[in-house]
């Protein structure tokens, strides 16, 4: 069975990435069908807290990350306004600002230390007193050292975030195929001309799947060709593992875990802050409803998605050092997802190293925050235009992606035998 | 024939190698860190056995102390290097690579709790790449039982029977737990395990984990991730003192003067992790420690001037010509 009619562009996953991509390239006018092999919210989509916040989420050495950070932070009200006015759908978004507080000196030097970087680099963050970041948040423990406020943050609901994005495309004429999963590329020459797809075996529930099958197994009879002018590869963690496509052409992309709990106010209260608010090891997002969400580990753990009693309890009793209010509110859920690590932290956006391809992937803990951005580049891309100058430096071919690494077919345990001497 | 070697004149048959002649001066076979000089030039170790001598030639054989490249022994191995490094909490893999290179150290320490060691394109591959040694550690067990359990996973994960072994106490100091830690380490050297203990600055607790067969000792500077250097010098001086394994400073250091200072204290080998990763410039703090480390190893075999209390001029009085 094949799909003749043909679109300008298929995107191989669904998490914001694919959907906000798809939907800016369909405003455009450009045919385009999303691939996803679960429902909409999926993947890391379905696990971030949703912070936009690149002041609080700098650190030394990623200037480069926060020139992204920042232009994509920029794009976000007005990106989250036409997402709402296209779908009819909310997303949450709020400029709610950030509270990063610290407990104890030992903390208070950390955030300091970090206070400076923001100031030299002119980033709007205000150190103040205790009881200045009481006055704006009375639910903090009352004992601590002091707090710097970014007040240019904000938040948006990303599993919201996907729906309404999802209602957006619908809207502007895009397609989108849940339950589908994607196990091959279909080539004219050394020219990426579609996907080939299966009713996906991944049960819609499941976060995690080790790798994208290699071979279609026993779905070949329904399988089902998707032309297209490009393919462009937005499925996160998973991106790495895209085993139809040749080795250089595949994206150093590793999964990273992170473990986030969700807590829900009792009847009639609201959430314990009104901003976010974090300390030195955990970060809480307030959603309008009143919900709190409170992250995130960050763990070398392969494609595994457990959530750990250890992970659960390091989240909450941190969160309960900084609002000990979250004592009383209902416990929600748990859930761990996988970020798409690569080797730099920036992420890989642009056309790939064979003919027909785009990424959209890598984003690590950013993701939501340069969607605005990343849908920019990917549209403007697809359409033959220049994308915005600041995400070139994004480019998937750049060198820091270390392509002189093995390929997976080389490797095997017998690399990891240290104890051989040499 | 005859050859100047190390500056006496020997006599050797025709046709003698240069390897030949760099082992009649006592170079030993496997050992890094020794040069060999034909008239002047350095010569490669893999020309030694290809490159013959002729009547007259001037041989030097030299132990390279400089540098660092003097080997110490670790368990069963020869090392140059004596920075081991950490490799959790690197803001990323390149910077991590970028900082394990300018460290120079041969040895990196990996939390099997915390990775997954078949995970592809992940901190593993970065180690492989640079050709280093894993040294899986037992970060978060609390007891003996569950640190032995850990030490067997990560024999099989990481096909090795070296473990650092640390049994943490409390999650606010993570100061080890000495009655459990003396424990897992009998176990497992028993078990054949090469074992490097974690332990406080305490001598006598060194002496025991040495007496049940640990492979080095590895006390704190100061609480790991601290930052806060050596706090009882005393200590890391009478353990060192006393060792007959090896001891390794593990936890504390914030920058160059600690190294070097434990060092100078008699310690061989410096580990240093959040040091590094956590400095704003990570890979100029990793080629800061590894020259300190280097400084602090030459000071102490250079035998330092006792402290005094009162000045000492540096020129003596008597004999000093009256130009008055």
């Amino acid at each position: 069975m094949s799909d003749k009619s043909g679109f300008d562009a298929v995107f191989v996953g669904g998490g914001v990435i694919g959907l906000a991509s798809a939907w800016r390239a369909a405003q455009r006018g450009a045919r385009v069908c999303v691939l996803e092999r679960a429902e909409p919210p999926a993947g890391a989509t379905k696990v971030a807290a949703g912070m936009l916040a690149p002041v609080g989420e700098l650190t030394f050495g990623e200037r480069v990350l926060l020139e992204l950070t920042l232009a994509s932070g920029a794009l976000w009200a007005d990106f989250a306004a036409a997402v709402e006015a296209a779908g009819g759908e909310a997303t949450g978004f709020r400029r709610c600002g950030a509270l990063h507080v610290a407990l104890d000196r030992d903390e208070a030097g950390e955030l300091r230390r970090h206070h400076d970087l923001q100031r030299e680099l002119g980033l709007e963050a205000e150190w103040l007193t205790p009881t200045r970041c009481r006055a704006l948040e009375p639910g903090l423990v009352p004992n601590f050292v002091g707090g710097v406020l970014a007040g240019a943050e904000g938040s948006v609901d990303p599993r919201a975030l996907a729906r309404a994005l999802a209602a957006a495309l619908r809207e502007a004429g895009g397609e989108l195929r849940t339950g589908t999963e994607v196990f091959d590329g279909l080539w004219d020459g050394e020219r990426l001309v579609g996907v080939r797809t299966a009713p996906s075996s991944v049960a819609p529930s499941s976060a995690a799947e080790p790798r994208v099958r290699s071979s279609p197994m026993g779905d070949k009879g329904r399988g089902v060709d998707v032309h297209a002018d490009a393919v462009v590869l937005c499925n996160g963690a998973w991106s790495g593992q895209t085993a139809w496509l040749p080795d250089e052409a595949r994206p150093p992309v590793r999964p990273v875990k992170g473990e986030t709990v969700e807590l829900r106010p009792r009847p009639g209260e609201g959430a314990p802050a009104s901003r976010i608010v974090c300390s030195e090891r955990v970060y809480m997002v307030p959603r309008p409803d009143g919900r709190l969400i409170v992250g995130a580990t960050q763990e070398e753990r392969g494609f595994d998605t457990v959530v750990t009693a250890g992970g659960v309890h390091e989240l909450l009793r941190e969160a309960y050092r900084v609002l000990p209010d979250v004592a009383e509110m209902e416990f929600a859920g748990t859930i761990a997802g996988l970020r798409p690590g690569t080797p730099d932290n920036l992420p890989i956006v642009g056309r790939g190293a064979v003919d027909g391809l785009v990424l959209a992937t890598g984003h690590f803990r950013n993701g939501i925050l340069l969607t605005p951005l990343t849908a920019d580049t990917v549209a403007a891309t697809l359409a033959g235009i220049e994308p915005p100058a600041v995400m070139a430096q994004a480019d998937p071919l750049r060198s820091s992606l270390g392509r002189d690494r093995p390929s997976n077919d080389e490797r095997t345990r017998a690399d990891h035998a240290v104890g051989a001497p040499r | 024939m005859r050859v100047e070697l190390n500056g006496e004149t020997v006599e050797l048959a025709d046709g003698t190698t240069l390897a030949e002649a760099a082992r009649a001066a006592g170079a030993p076979e496997s050992a890094r860190g020794i040069a060999v000089a034909l008239d002047g030039e350095v010569v490669p170790r893999s020309e030694w056995e290809s490159t013959p001598l002729a009547d007259g030639a001037a041989v030097e054989v030299l132990a390279a102390i400089q540098g660092g490249a003097e080997t110490w022994q670790l368990g069963d191995r020869e090392w140059s290097s004596r920075l081991i490094a950490g490799t959790g909490g690197f803001r990323s893999l390149e910077q991590m690579q970028d900082a394990l290179a300018a460290a120079g150290t041969e040895i990196v320490t990996v939390a099997l709790r915390r990775i997954d060691p078949t995970a592809e394109g992940s901190v593993l591959d970065v180690i492989d790449r640079l050709g280093l040694f894993v040294l899986p550690n037992t970060a978060g067990c609390y007891t003996a039982r569950d640190a032995v359990r850990t030490a067997k996973l990560a024999r099989e994960a990481f096909q090795t029977d070296w473990v650092k072994l640390e049994v943490i106490g409390d999650d606010r100091t993570l100061f080890p737990d000495a009655v459990e830690l003396v424990a897992a380490a009998e176990l497992l050297v028993a078990d054949g395990f090469t074992v490097l203990p974690y332990t406080n600055d305490d001598p006598i607790l060194a002496r025991r984990l040495e007496a049940v067969g640990c492979a080095a000792v590895m006390p704190l500077g100061s609480p790991i991730g601290s930052g806060a250097g050596i706090r009882n010098p005393y200590n890391i001086a009478i353990i060192a003192e006393r060792a007959g394994v090896p001891v390794i400073l593990d936890a504390g250091i914030g920058t160059a003067s600690d190294a070097a200072l434990a060092m100078e204290l008699g310690c061989s080998a410096v580990l240093a992790a959040s040091a590094i990763f956590g400095a704003a410039e990570p890979t100029a703090m990793a080629r800061a420690l590894r020259a300190a480390i280097e400084a602090g190893h030459l000071a102490r075999a250079a035998g330092r001037i006792p402290q005094r209390t009162y000045a000492e001029p540096s020129t003596a009085y008597e004999g000093i010509p009256d130009l008055s």
